[in-house]
């Protein structure tokens, strides 16, 4: 396996979790803001560095140089591979700029501390492949949301409920794995007891209530961190799909389908801005999981090329939405509001994130939702129109909350409530990203279908996963990938041993 | 690449480029919270559409002293991945008929602009005026010369984006905003539709160039090489879509609604240009629907119901702008009909005439009360009502087609009914149910949101 250069990926865990320290020496909100915002460039600086890194080693799979943990544990946990790379900074990028548009108003409830935990935690799980360092990940990463419930005395049962269930699915169906042979008939069931783990962590309907709940219960930044990078996704992608067979995987696109479909109608009929922001983030989620499952590597790349859309434009929605609920509070969708006056670049900021969401053409999502849709419609030519009516509702819901909460009245107050600065900075970063990735899709879905490809091609050597036959596409596709053969079973399953 | 198509390439990418970089221009700035002046803004839109229609005009003349009967102008490949068979190529036409399309487009937004700019002298939303106006513009120009139906697509959305924002320009008051929520909402179920068909296409032939889906021969002369069953299915789609854009049938109920607006966006958009990018598209697709029966029946079908409804409708509005609109729709519809009988030519030339006429009929409407008051006071007597049309029917049908027509149709009235609500209803319902789950988890009331203040913006609560 290929080396980076320098150990980008334990210098990027490691580094947030430096910075919890630092942040816990001041007691000022002001220099443990700064604190924190400096160790999130930081983070993204390295993180950016790593996938540079790894693009130019030009292999499918890297892992760190003088890496810390093999000489501590005597194995590799930490590998990027062209899935992961870009990931990582996608992620980094989330956090930066929750933090950096993260108020003085917001600070004595949004801990800045245990967002850069988590940042930690999401890191380390996109450095990890399926084991069971990924599955401790998967679980403690509960953890953070679980406790800011609780300090804000919140209810936890809604979550609780859920995420134990998560967690048992999750620990039973891996360690059942374990017993049997992944390549064979008998992974079906521990496969199905995974699947629904991660469907219940993905948030596919009916398991999505405990995302509703807590978008109601904690703060805004920590659900939009701590669901933006949808790590559910991660898990399917390397949990799920390896050793799911393709009718399994079909069959769970088609309640994707549904679920993105349902949130999408839900989301039109809520009366308050952040449901409404939680249903669409559903909505989008679930397309991603539809491509993810289509098993084919025109819907896989499209999948994974809207969860970077996903990623970095749900996230300016929402950070958007929080910056106006940092000033008046929780915006009602019952009525119009007219805040345009108050705040015109924000409304500005608001609709173009909002239209990113959705695919709009010149933004990061627009190709990779046509190619979604391409494969779904290749895979299922009737069922796969739904993934746009989906596309299509989400716009219509975009479109209303702008109305209700910047127009449709005139806003007799003089209080300023425009956009700061580093608000201002952390939207025009993502917009730089988000307009920026429209325009030139080229390298990033040239690099997502060379990841989508490889990913399938690994899943072509599970007879089970694929029942046996090739389709003429998958045959097709792997023929294209004999270029740059991926590694072999041998190295797979001697990498699994030593991982676990 | 010899002189003459070095020419075309460079003269057709001054043309898309022009409107792409005011995008970016006014864009910025909007970004960065530092708008343009008014004299600097309308400078910088008048060289935008002036460096269009030139380019524009300058192909035409080349093109009619060379021969030459279609211009494609490539850009290469937006993206593309070759062992998926799989590209969205940016790829430009110019032929015989997106270059009248195009200047027309250009010379009524050119026009349009100079109106506007006294016109909206010192109002509020004069910047944001002219941001949409970018995005239309960008958008007219890339649905008209789109050589595959991704270019057109992405066109086709700038278009709808920024006619819906333009509804609710004036969007301190609420009817504004509901009717542009309206309006884009449409827009958005008829591109769905659109979307369907840019995808069905590259099914049928591998990429989403017209070239492909024609056959052989450019336009009007193209011959399709799909089954009357695959001209059946895209057809339809993309009658939909145009439906849906051109305000036909059952879709004519935003159409009225998209006044709202200033007199600028109602002229130029809804009476002129953006009501006849539907049948643009059709007309782009003309070949296609000759490949089935049923598709051109649909079509001629569309358009004749636009056509009786829109006159029906027109006559009876009390407000000069909606009656405008509708008579707009009437045109489309015999537009639309032209098409379906294979009438292209007389389409075309019937677009061109009925846009201009219309923005010139739109942009005297304000001043048209005044008009008619100075003509009443010349000749010292009301002026007489027009009774055409009066002694055809009886009584009762005539309160039947008023009826029909006062109630626009009751086109909107049905979709309301038949669609929005009951699909509104069952969502509404499965929201009580989840909210009935979580609190019977939560052991609670598990809402937050419902104690969410409504107005907490006011400034009352802010003191």
């Amino acid at each position: 396996m290929s080396n980076l250069h320098l150990p980008w990926l334990e210098l990027s865990i490691l580094t947030p979790l430096v910075g919890v320290l630092l942040v816990n020496l001041f007691r000022n909100r002001e220099t443990a803001w700064q604190i924190a915002t400096g160790i999130c460039f930081l983070t993204v600086f390295l993180a950016f560095g790593e996938l540079i890194d790894f693009m130019l080693l030009g292999a499918f799979e890297a892992h760190d140089h003088w890496p810390l943990q093999q000489f501590v544990f005597n194995r590799d946990v930490f590998v990027v591979d062209e899935l992961s790379a870009f990931l990582l900074p996608l992620a980094a990028v989330i956090y930066l700029v929750t933090v950096l548009s993260t108020l003085k108003t917001k600070a004595p409830r949004f801990s800045l501390a245990w967002a850069l935990v988590s940042e930690s935690l999401v890191l380390a799980t996109f450095s990890c492949r399926a084991s069971w360092t990924l599955v401790a990940l998967l679980a403690i990463s509960i953890i953070p949301p679980y406790l800011e419930l609780r300090w804000r005395n919140r209810c936890t049962r809604v979550y609780a409920i859920h995420m134990i269930v998560y967690l048992a699915l999750l620990l039973v169906g891996y360690t059942w794995l374990g017993f049997v042979d992944p390549h064979s008939a008998s992974a079906l069931f521990p496969g199905a007891l995974l699947t629904g783990a991660i469907l219940m962590r993905a948030g596919i309907a009916p398991f999505h209530l405990w995302i509703t709940d807590l978008f109601e219960k904690a703060t805004f930044g920590t659900a939009i961190t701590y669901l933006t990078p949808l790590t559910g996704a991660y898990a399917v992608m390397r949990m799920v799909l390896p050793i799911a067979p393709t009718w399994a995987l079909q069959s769970i696109a088609v309640l994707s389908l549904i679920t993105a479909v349902y949130a999408a109608g839900m989301a039109l009929v809520q009366t308050e801005a952040r449901r409404m922001f939680c249903y669409l983030l559903l909505s989008q989620s679930s397309l991603v999981l539809v491509g993810l499952e289509l098993a084919t590597a025109v819907g896989l790349t499209g999948a994974l090329c809207v969860w970077m859309s996903v990623g970095l434009s749900m996230t300016g929605f929402g950070i958007t939405l929080r910056c106006v609920e940092s000033r008046i509070s929780r915006v009602s969708l019952q009525d119009y509001h007219g805040l345009y006056r108050q705040m015109p670049v924000l409304a500005g900021f608001f609709l173009l994130t909002g239209l990113a969401a959705i695919g709009f053409p010149a933004t990061v999502g627009f190709v990779g939702m046509e190619l979604l849709i391409e494969g779904a419609v290749e895979v299922y030519p009737l069922v796969g129109t739904f993934v746009v009516l989906s596309a299509a509702l989400n716009g219509i819901a975009v479109l209303g909350a702008y109305f209700r909460i910047f127009t449709g009245r005139e806003n007799p107050t003089l209080v300023p409530m425009n956009v700061r600065f580093t608000e201002r900075t952390a939207v025009v970063l993502l917009t730089l990203l988000i307009v920026g990735g429209g325009l030139l899709p080229q390298p990033g879905v040239a690099s997502r279908y060379h990841a989508a490809t490889e990913l399938i091609s690994q899943r072509l050597r599970n007879p089970n996963a694929t029942d046996g036959e090739l389709t003429e596409t998958e045959g097709h596709r792997h023929q294209a990938t004999d270029s740059n053969p991926p590694p072999s079973p041998e190295t797979k399953t001697d990498e699994k041993g030593s991982d676990q | 690449m010899n002189a003459l198509d070095a020419m075309f390439y460079w003269l057709g990418t001054i043309v898309v480029a022009s409107p792409m970089l005011l995008v970016l221009i006014l864009g910025v700035c909007a970004l960065l919270g530092r708008p343009l002046g008014e004299q600097a803004l309308a400078r910088v839109t008048a060289a935008a559409v002036v460096f269009s229609l030139l380019p524009a005009i300058a192909i035409l003349f080349l093109m009619l002293a060379s021969g030459e009967r279609y211009v494609p102008v490539e850009w290469g490949d937006w993206m593309s991945i070759p062992n998926a068979h799989l590209h969205f190529h940016w790829k430009f036409v110019f032929d015989r008929l997106s270059i009248p399309f195009l200047i027309l487009s250009c010379v009524l937004c050119g026009v349009v602009g100079v109106f506007t700019r006294r016109y909206l002298h010192r109002e509020e939303g004069y910047q944001r005026f002219f941001l949409f106006y970018a995005f239309f513009f960008c958008g007219m120009v890339l649905s008209s010369v789109g050589g595959t139906i991704e270019s057109l697509f992405v066109g086709w959305e700038l278009v709808g984006l920024s006619s819906a924002l333009l509804v609710a320009y004036f969007h301190e008051r609420m009817n504004p905003v509901r009717n542009g929520q309206r309006v884009w909402s449409i827009y958005r179920l008829s591109d769905a539709a659109f979307l369907v068909a840019a995808i069905t296409m590259h099914h049928l032939t591998g990429e989403g160039d017209f070239g492909g889906l024609m056959g052989s021969g450019h336009w009007p002369e193209g011959v399709p090489e799909t089954t009357s069953s695959q001209a059946l299915l895209v057809g339809t789609l993309l009658l939909i879509a145009a439906a849906g854009k051109s305000a036909l049938p059952p879709f004519s109920g935003w159409l009225p609604r998209a006044m709202e607006g200033p007199t600028p966006s109602s002229a130029i958009f809804y009476g002129a240009l953006s009501v006849h990018l539907g049948a643009y598209l059709l007309l782009r697709v003309s070949p296609l629907l000759e490949a089935s029966t049923i598709l051109q029946g649909l079509v001629i079908l569309f358009g004749t119901v636009a056509a009786l409804s829109g006159a029906v409708m027109s006559r009876v509005q009390s407000d000069i702008k909606v009656t405008l609109a509708y008579a707009s729709l009437t045109q489309v519809g015999i537009i639309v009909l032209e098409i379906g009988i294979g009438l292209r030519y007389l389409a075309l030339v019937h677009i061109i005439g009925h846009a201009s006429l219309r923005t010139m009929q739109l942009l005297r409407a304000p001043s048209l009360l005044r008009d008619h008051d100075a003509m009443e006071n010349a000749i010292g007597s009301r002026l007489a009502a027009s009774a055409a049309g009066q002694g055809r029917f009886r009584l009762g049908q005539q309160l039947w087609i008023y009826r029909f027509g006062i109630a626009r149709g009751y086109m909107d009235a049905a979709l309301d009914r038949f669609v929005v609500m009951p699909f509104l209803a069952a969502f509404r319902l499965f929201d009580r149910w989840e909210r009935g789950l979580t609190d019977r988890l939560s052991q609670e009331s598990s809402r937050e949101s419902d104690a969410v203040e409504l107005h907490p913006e006011t400034p009352e609560r802010a003191a």
